[in-house]
């Protein structure tokens, strides 16, 4: 436990001695400030319309601010995790695998799954600090009108637990190679069919259409953003983020018995 | 202290060690002398449980490297031959880290992590970045890494490569001081480094061991003209036989090609404690041949080392 709380304040040092942090904090929230901006002022118009046109006015659900304005940003956050966490997790392991310093690592009196549990939730805790301060967007619907609670609460739920699997696969990829750009381009690139996979289904038949949705991420987060917490939704994110934490470490292991 | 047996190591199909039994005995500074691509470093990565063997076993300090790699570990302090620390951690920092992870008690972490520092002459760099440290410092830093638990056992990888001379010598005076009452293993492709800094040396090369023994007698040696090369004018096999008659000569080897148009070459091993050095040409000239050379062969360590390393 303490070697992996002194691995975890040595990554979250690291990433915020450093501008990655930052700079992919700030991309994040410029990013999601623009598009939600959108959605807002898409809202406003809407409503302010509809109180000249009776005929808008009858479309409960564009004038519903939780499905017109909160939903459509939990699936913008998503979108930009994704791109983001590439970023934060590629130096994980392909940079001490590239400068050596594994070798030390490895070496000292700490098991593999420790430095591989510490380095996820340091990733994990960046993660966080960029979902906090995206709450200013839900926060300012909040303000300004009356949105559901219960879905941004499950829908931050449904984010965290996404996180957490882009953050395992991507430390699964840089677990594979000394190449930080490598190993940023395999996790999103990866990840991005895993939630392309859901474009898919239409064209295939309706028993690997139901297959495909299963295990396309996005489905999965669908329900968390409607305010539905399906025990099936966690199952999925918590077995997709242990299998890759689990494959992280058989990385480690036959990299050793290679030499 | 450490104990290792039958050491084989293969990567892929090469294989780079091939057998390699050696103890430690404790407090004993131990040199590792080898050519590059001996298989020093792999020895160590196995010793330090960085990788295991393929085959034969290693035990340090009565644990299996193997089996007891976290035991092992919490004994050892290892400086990796490119000292490959943290360049975005400064020097305390990555020292805190180090003790916290190998088992430092929290509340002696400051007091150790002082120590190591005032030890190896880097307290006035401790918040400088390592990746700002010259070499020669950050070669410090990675010993105190390794020193910070106190360690049992320390395992030293070319410790002294790429520094300037002045460092060098720095860093080998640091190791001597720190190495007190600790097992130490000390790789090294530099023979005087041997000779300055263990006791005892092993020497490999190409994943065999080719020779074991004190520094005192490799140096001994070299001490002393104790072998002699002589050119003759003569026939050869006339005047081998005279001059092992001489009282004084052990051997007699053939040297250079012998088709030098009757001139003799021949290595002498002798008796050190008998210096023949005139009962040669009176030997020679009694005989009627003409002595045109003897000198002296230097044996350096260097050639104690060639010798051991072409002699396959
Ligand atoms: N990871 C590796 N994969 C393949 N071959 C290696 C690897 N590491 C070392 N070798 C080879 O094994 C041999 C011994 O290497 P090493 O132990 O590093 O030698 P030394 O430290 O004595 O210079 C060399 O021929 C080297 O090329
Ligand atoms: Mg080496």
């Amino acid at each position: 436990m303490r070697n992996i709380l002194l691995v975890f304040k040595k990554e979250v040092k690291s990433y915020f001695s450093s501008p990655v942090a930052y700079v992919v904090i700030a991309m994040f929230l410029i990013i999601t400030g623009y598009l939600f901006y959108g959605l807002f002022a898409y809202f406003s118009t809407i409503s302010f319309q509809a109180q000249i046109d009776p005929a808008l006015a009858r479309q409960a659900r564009l004038l519903n601010i939780t499905e017109s304005v909160i939903r459509p940003l939990f699936g913008i956050i998503s979108m930009i995790i994704l791109i983001m966490t590439p970023l934060l997790t590629m130096r994980l392991f392909s940079e001490e695998k590239k400068t050596g310093t594994i070798e030390l690592l490895l070496t000292y009196p700490i098991t593999d799954l420790q430095v591989i549990v510490g380095k996820f939730f340091a990733c994990m805790f960046v993660l966080l600090v960029m979902l906090v301060l995206s709450f200013i967007f839900p926060g300012l619907v909040i303000y300004f009108g009356e949105p559901e609670i219960g879905p941004i609460v499950s829908g931050y739920m449904g984010l965290i637990l996404l996180g957490a699997s882009f953050v395992s696969f991507g430390i699964f990829a840089s677990s594979l190679t000394e190449n930080q750009i490598i190993a940023a381009t395999i996790s999103f690139g990866v990840l991005f069919l895993f939630w392309m996979l859901g474009l898919s289904i239409p064209f295939v038949g309706p028993a690997l259409g139901k297959f495909i949705d299963y295990i396309s991420i996005t489905h999965h987060l669908e329900s968390f953003a409607k305010g539905v917490i399906d025990t099936e939704d966690i199952i999925y994110y918590t077995v997709f983020t242990l299998l890759f934490l689990f494959l992280t470490l058989r990385t480690l292991e036959s990299h050793r018995w290679r030499g | 202290m450490i104990e290792v047996e039958n050491l084989t190591k293969f990567y892929g199909n090469f294989q780079a060690l091939k057998g390699i039994s050696f103890t430690v005995e404790k407090g004993e500074i131990l040199g590792f002398l080898g050519p590059n691509g001996a298989g020093k470093t792999t020895t160590m990565r196995i010793l330090t449980c960085y990788f295991p063997a393929t085959a034969g076993r290693a035990r340090v300090a009565g644990f299996d490297v193997f089996e007891d790699a976290i035991e092992v570990r919490k004994r050892i302090g290892y400086l990796p031959e490119n000292v490959p620390l943290y360049r975005d951690m400064t020097a305390e920092e990555y020292l805190r880290f180090v003790a916290g992870i190998k088992g430092v008690p929290s509340r002696e972490i400051t007091k150790r992590v002082e120590r190591v520092m005032d030890d190896c002459g880097i307290t006035h760099m401790r918040k400088k970045l390592i990746g700002e440290l010259s070499k020669g410092y950050r070669q410090r830093v990675g010993l105190a890494q390794a020193l910070v638990n106190d360690p049992e056992v320390l395992i030293l990888d070319e410790p002294t490569i790429g520094l300037d001379p002045k460092q060098i010598i720095d860093i080998r005076r640091l190791i001597r001081d720190l190495a007190g009452r600790r097992t130490v293993i000390l790789s090294t492709h530099i023979l005087p480094e041997v000779s300055m800094t263990c006791q005892r040396v092993i020497i490999i090369n190409d994943g065999r061991l080719v020779a074991m023994d004190t520094t005192k007698n490799l140096t001994a040696r070299l001490q002393g003209n104790y072998r002699l090369i002589v050119k003759v004018e003569g026939p050869r096999e006339a005047v081998i036989e005279t001059l092992k008659k001489i009282k004084g000569i052990e051997s007699v080897e053939p040297a250079g090609d012998g088709k030098n148009g009757g001139v003799t070459e021949l290595v002498l091993n002798m008796d050190k404690r008998m210096d023949v050095r005139r009962d040669i040409p009176v030997a020679i000239v009694n005989n009627g041949w003409g002595l045109l050379e003897m000198k002296p062969i230097e044996m350096s360590l260097e050639d104690i080392f060639v010798k051991l390393v072409t002699k396959e």
